[in-house]
């Protein structure tokens, strides 16, 4: 797996370095409270529908009712996490990965 | 056609027993063995067919002429764009099951249909955040390369290699056989040969093309397919002026509906008002019964689609991380779209084309999209109608082709890289011996899926697609993300726990009301051929008594019968003489029929054990290496110049 390159890489100082640690906690941080929330969202749709079909059949704008629009929700849910998360990934983190890299690769050659 | 022309032609079509396809999600009835396109418009569909066959074929050929190495065979070199691999993993993802199975599934049951739909998106937020950049940083072609990174190589790269077998063989073989069936309904060439079609064509993709061609192929099918969709819904919704409570009003107050709803409901229906049972149509519980089933199936899904090899391996065909990033985004914008398109598809076909009209054709609905088509066209005897049909139909014939395609090239790599190079030739390998192994595999993976498609034809095989999701959950899922993100996960771990999760998995589908129990197919099915039977005789008798004008209608319920009984003496006939299940049971341990509940849990829990029981130097310090790269890139493998 390891190329000649990766085994000359001091990876240990790299995963010590105080960005390196910064940009660790702020996405796993990031990561896992994004995951917590989608996967709490999405199994509400088969706890609401199996156990509280009637909430569910409740009308709302004609015969839209709520377990439609609940299950409607599910794609602007999904599509939000991930537009909220590819934004700050796109900045943010690979901006400090990004940054790490070039003062790693300069070190080296 | 007369009454006696069609029971002639059924009787000249020896419908001897077994012909009635009984395959879960997509059974045919032997009545329509003649195919959902009438005979004078065959041409066209064979004309739409051979147009799409035409443009892969020739995508495959500029293909071949780049494929020389093994980034080319395996990533297509590394350099597909972040959107054109967010259009390719659609393509892999959107198999027949959800493009016709789940417009199918609402077009008979409402709401439940649609909400099934729901988990193959939620299952990309996995894939985004936790799965794809990692894997395209320390990945190479495989599955195996991911486990083999801090882990003993040749163990990892074998359980790897033997899980994204496993997997993609359960998944091509519900593919091979709904591929079948549904050529077969559609065009009524024979089953047979529908899977030999198949199989050939998406070898020829596979071993000229490699990743480079199945990657175009998936490219070409997802647009058609979502073209397709997007016209249907714009002529579906257009008389309602594109306005929702409209459109439903519309479903609510349909006869047809109403009747299905009550069909479906029984007893509980006697006290409702017609509109009240239109509305039910959009509630849940009409199909999905058991909502811990529902929770676990729901598991697998958001959590095994993120360990699908050959979702993975789209994750290597790109340059860098941000470009898998864009991928995921891309492809979640196209999966959502395309299933909030299956809610006016499958309510469009049960207004226009009715419940009654699609169970008549396929049991499980699968024929609602093509034949909304041919509604919206101007129906059965028009000339556009049936040029809707036979491009919805050549759609789903593609769509068979590439999700073939793309699991033949997981399992092919994972034989070729993991198993032949990576442990039996210890990693010393030319590229050139690697591409004509990597070859070879698919050759031998293809012939596999064509035999096992042949030897299964008529098994219920629906079952198996949400097998292979619940093993890629509980097997691949639990090992690939320890192995990202625990610092000490080690290979013990990996392959206790990617051993324990498979066979857990499987082993509570092998005891679980999936499988076929004889005793209780005969308890539905042998009331159910004599009431038909019987319902026959009197038709029969019927038929003689009535005026000239009246008996084609007769007819065709007689032909419909005698489709439902065929159908019902077929499952008897396929468990006569048998006592007991595959594995010798007389009925179900359990209730559940999808496993992740149990099976996912368990494939963590013995990673974690397996990982503390045992300490490995290699492991732990390669580490830091792994987790760096993972976060930042560093050392990933580039786009290749070719």
């Amino acid at each position: 797996m390891s190329t000649n390159t990766s085994t000359n890489t001091d990876w240990e100082r790299i995963h010590a370095h105080p960005k390196f640690t910064e940009l660790h906690d702020r996405k796993s941080r990031f990561l896992w409270s994004l995951m917590a929330i989608s996967v709490f969202y999405y199994f509400l749709l088969p706890i609401g529908a199996g156990y509280f079909p009637a909430w569910f059949a409740i009308k709302i704008w004609g015969p839209l009712n709520v377990g439609l629009l609940f299950a409607l929700s599910q794609f602007l849910v999904a599509w939000g996490i991930a537009f909220v998360y590819a934004r700050r990934a796109n900045g943010e983190f690979d901006a400090l990965a990004e940054s790490l890299k070039r003062e790693f690769q300069e070190v080296q050659s | 056609m007369s009454a006696a022309a069609l029971t002639q032609t059924r009787v000249s079509r020896g419908l001897a027993p077994g012909a009635g396809l009984a395959v879960g999600l997509l059974a045919a009835t032997p009545a329509m063995a003649a195919g959902a396109v009438a005979p004078e418009f065959k041409w066209l569909t064979f004309l739409v067919f051979g147009l799409i066959i035409a443009a892969t074929m020739f995508v495959t050929y500029l293909a071949a002429r780049r494929v020389k190495s093994t980034a080319q065979f395996y990533a297509a070199g590394r350099s597909v764009t972040g959107i054109q691999n967010g259009w390719a993993i659609a393509g892999d993802y959107l198999s027949a099951a959800s493009f016709l199975g789940i417009a199918g599934l609402i077009s008979l049951y409402g709401y439940d249909g649609f909400m099934y739909s729901v988990g193959w998106l939620v299952a990309y937020i996995t894939v985004l955040l936790l799965i794809a950049e990692p894997c395209r940083n320390i990945g190479k072609y495989t599955l195996g390369d991911i486990l083999a990174f801090r882990n003993d190589p040749k163990k990892a790269k074998t359980v790897a290699a033997i899980s994204t077998i496993t997997v993609s063989i359960f998944y091509l073989t519900a593919q091979m056989v709904g591929g079948g069936v549904l050529v077969k309904t559609l065009i009524g060439i024979d089953y047979e040969v529908s899977v030999i079609a198949v199989g050939v064509l998406m070898l020829a993709y596979v071993v000229f093309g490699g990743m480079v061609a199945t990657t175009w192929v998936q490219i070409i099918k997802a647009v058609l397919l979502v073209v397709a969709s997007l016209l249907l819904v714009f002529f579906t919704w257009l008389p309602y002026g594109f306005s929702l409570p409209a459109f439903l009003q519309a479903v609510v107050a349909d006869p047809g509906v109403q009747a299905q709803v009550s069909k479906l409901i029984g007893d509980t229906a006697a006290g409702m008002s017609t509109s009240e049972l239109g509305q039910r149509f959009l509630e849940p519980g009409l199909y999905l019964k058991s909502p811990i089933d529902q929770i676990s199936l729901g598991l697998a899904l958001v959590l095994g689609t993120a360990g699908m090899p050959h979702i993975l391996m789209r994750f290597f065909t790109v340059p860098t991380a941000k470009d898998a990033r864009t991928s995921v985004l891309w492809a979640m914008a196209i999966i959502g779209g395309f299933y909030i398109l299956t809610l006016f598809l499958g309510l469009g076909a049960a207004i226009h084309v009715g419940a009654t009209k699609i169970s008549s054709i396929d049991a499980g609905g699968n024929m609602a999209g093509p034949l909304l088509a041919q509604y919206i066209g101007g129906g059965a005897d028009s000339m556009l109608g049936n040029l809707f049909l036979a491009f919805v139909a050549a759609v789903a014939f593609a769509t068979i082709v590439a999700v073939v395609a793309g699991l033949v090239l997981a399992s092919a790599s994972a034989m070729s890289h993991d198993l032949w190079v990576g442990v039996i030739k210890g990693a010393r390998a030319t590229p050139a011996q690697e591409v004509r192994a990597a070859r070879i595999s698919s050759v031998i993976v293809g012939m596999v899926a064509i035999a096992i498609g042949i030897l299964a034809k008529g098994q219920n095989v629906a079952h198996l697609v949400a097998l292979a999701f619940a093993v890629a959950a509980s097997s691949n899922l639990p090992a690939v993300l320890l192995t990202l993100y625990w610092k000490r996960c080690n290979t013990t771990g990996i392959v206790l726990g990617m051993t324990v999760g498979a066979l857990s998995a499987i082993g509570l589908v092998m005891v679980s009301p999936n499988m076929t129990y004889p005793d209780a197919v005969r308890a539905t099915n042998q009331p159910l051929v004599a009431a038909k039977q019987e319902a026959i005789a009197n038709a029969e008798r019927a038929l003689i008594a009535v005026p000239e004008s009246a008996r084609a209608t007769l007819a065709a319920s007689i032909a419909r019968l005698t489709g439902e009984r065929d159908v019902a003496q077929a499952k008897l006939d396929a468990v006569a003489g048998q006592s007991t299940s595959l594995v010798g049971l007389k009925a179900p341990l359990i209730g559940l029929r999808n496993p992740g509940i149990i099976s996912i849990p368990l494939g963590f829990l013995f990673v974690f054990l397996g990982s503390l029981f045992v300490r490995e130097r290699r492991s732990l310090e390669k580490w830091e290496e792994l987790y760096v790269r993972q976060n930042t890139g560093l050392h990933a493998e580039g786009a290749s110049a070719h």
